[in-house]
């Protein structure tokens, strides 16, 4: 019997959300490592027992958390994480330059074949891999080192490396994203890097086409068709049909195109979900109505999903990992709000519920299906 | 035996309930007690000092006899009340925050 499970990160622990392929009865597990940050867990796609969660503190920093069980129980792992050489710096919010320091691990991106290796994201941002499950971690320096590091700045949450996408057909190719450095490429396995960032334009920056200092918020790949990618901008939904050598705007009709969560349909390649916000000093849904917007043409044109969604007096927002797929044959789309609330649509954002109301703010959601 | 309570978050990740009791070798002092800590309970490395620097985290705080000690040297000898057990070495986690 098929089945999801859905891995919810919070302000306040972790949730593992579980149910049949109906997606209508959901069991609630959790909360683990209750009082911590949960920035992101995510399951291995090849042994969909293996998950690994990011537990961190301001009072007791990181810790990286594994379980072999589905999520049933787990156990700590490495958490040194070490930048290679001397750490050099990057610009502070001010220009000026400032240590790397270590802070957090934003993203956990297990690999595509081995469940023992997984990247994870950290802040400040780098890219580190561990290939004993998680036990030691390595940094991939070239991407600090490949040149631009010095100039990157972090965005309002921090600079975070947040998104890690691999590629299944080309295991020498790894995606990564950077608030607010911008997109990255390696074609090595993460020796080299270079940024891949050509058509965005923020007005935010002295130069709006310079090659590196974008506030990318997220992007989204179909396994599929791995040279398309999808991005939430700061301002600005964007695609690139050449594995982002060239970006272009697919903002279109979007009430706004500031947002963070981005995502693609399961089986609809050119299927694409994006939750807008209003602006960048005002985090919430326009006119206060809770829609996911929905393009079926792989951006510009877009509908508005509501229909299960609250359409007055909502403020939540929706963060840049909150917004996940599962693959069952009819896509379920799942997201979760920084007001507690997770929602699931079992047919591919048509309709919409809640599974839970009342968790602490949402950070991650990522989704398994399980056979 | 050196007496230490954690605070609860890193009680419950080290699996410890109440007071601990460590035997430290050579002079007591916050370095000795955190490395006998850490050594026994691998899990807490990271999450006292950070591993970098190797400095107290910022929001995690050493009191012992009514006294705060957090910014003592690690080297410094702690009080003799803690080197004998008969007081214990609090790690607080700072309350920050409203």
């Amino acid at each position: 019997m098929s089945g999801v499970r859905v891995l919810v990160g919070t302000r306040k622990g972790a949730f593992v959300l579980t149910s049949d392929g109906k997606r209508e009865q959901w069991d609630v597990g959790g909360p683990y490592f209750g009082g911590w940050e949960v920035y992101h867990l995510k399951g291995s796609p090849f042994d969909p027992n293996r998950l690994y969660a990011s537990q961190s503190s301001g009072w007791f920093g990181q810790l990286i958390q594994r379980s072999d069980d589905g999520g049933k129980t787990w156990e700590p792992v490495g958490n040194k994480f070490a930048y290679t050489g001397a750490a050099g710096t990057h610009q502070w919010y001010d220009g000026t330059p400032h240590p790397w320091e270590f802070k957090r691990v934003w993203h956990l991106e297990p690999s595509l074949t081995d469940p023992d290796t997984v990247y994870a994201g950290a802040e400040d941002a780098a890219l580190f891999r561990s290939s004993d499950g998680g036990q030691t971690w390595q940094e991939l320096p070239g991407l600090r080192g490949h040149g631009s590091g010095p100039h990157w700045q972090p965005g309002a949450g921090g600079m975070c490396l947040h998104t890690i996408l691999l590629d299944g057909s080309n295991a020498a190719r790894i995606f990564v994203a950077i608030s607010a450095a911008g997109a990255f490429r390696s074609d090595d396995g993460g020796t080299t890097w270079r940024p891949v960032n050509r058509g965005l334009k923020s007005d935010f920056m002295p130069d709006p086409t310079a090659e590196v200092g974008h506030c990318v918020h997220r992007i989204a790949m179909h396994r599929a068709r791995p040279d398309v990618l999808f991005m939430q901008k700061h301002w600005d939904v964007m695609r690139s049909n050449d594995a982002g050598e060239s970006w272009y705007e697919v903002s279109g009709n979007l009430p706004t195109d500031f947002g963070f969560a981005i995502d693609v349909h399961a089986h609809e390649p050119e299927t694409i979900y994006v939750v807008p916000i209003k602006s960048d000093s005002e985090h919430y849904p326009p006119e206060g109505k809770l829609r996911v917007y929905r393009s079926r043409t792989g951006g510009n044109e877009w509908e508005a999903l509501t229909d299960g969604l609250p359409q007055s007096n909502c403020y939540v927002n929706v963060l840049r990992d909150a917004m996940a797929v599962d693959s069952l044959d009819s896509c379920g789309v799942y997201f979760g709000t920084t007001g507690g609330q997770v929602y699931a649509s079992a047919n591919g954002g048509d309709t919409w519920a809640p599974i839970v109301h009342d968790l602490p703010a949402v950070l991650s959601v990522e989704v398994q299906t399980l056979s | 035996m050196i007496r230490i309570l954690l605070p609860a978050h890193l009680r419950t990740l080290a699996h410890v309930s109440g007071e601990m009791a460590l035997d430290v070798k050579g002079p007591v002092t916050q370095r000795s007690v955190l490395d006998t800590l850490e050594a026994c309970y691998p899990v807490l490395r990271g999450t006292l000092r950070d591993y970098s620097t190797g400095q107290r985290r910022p929001f995690v705080r050493f009191f012992a006899c009514e006294q705060d000690l957090s910014h003592d040297p690690p080297d410094a000898p702690l009080p003799d009340p803690v080197a004998t057990g008969a007081e214990p070495f609090l790690i607080v986690g700072a309350i920050a925050g409203g």
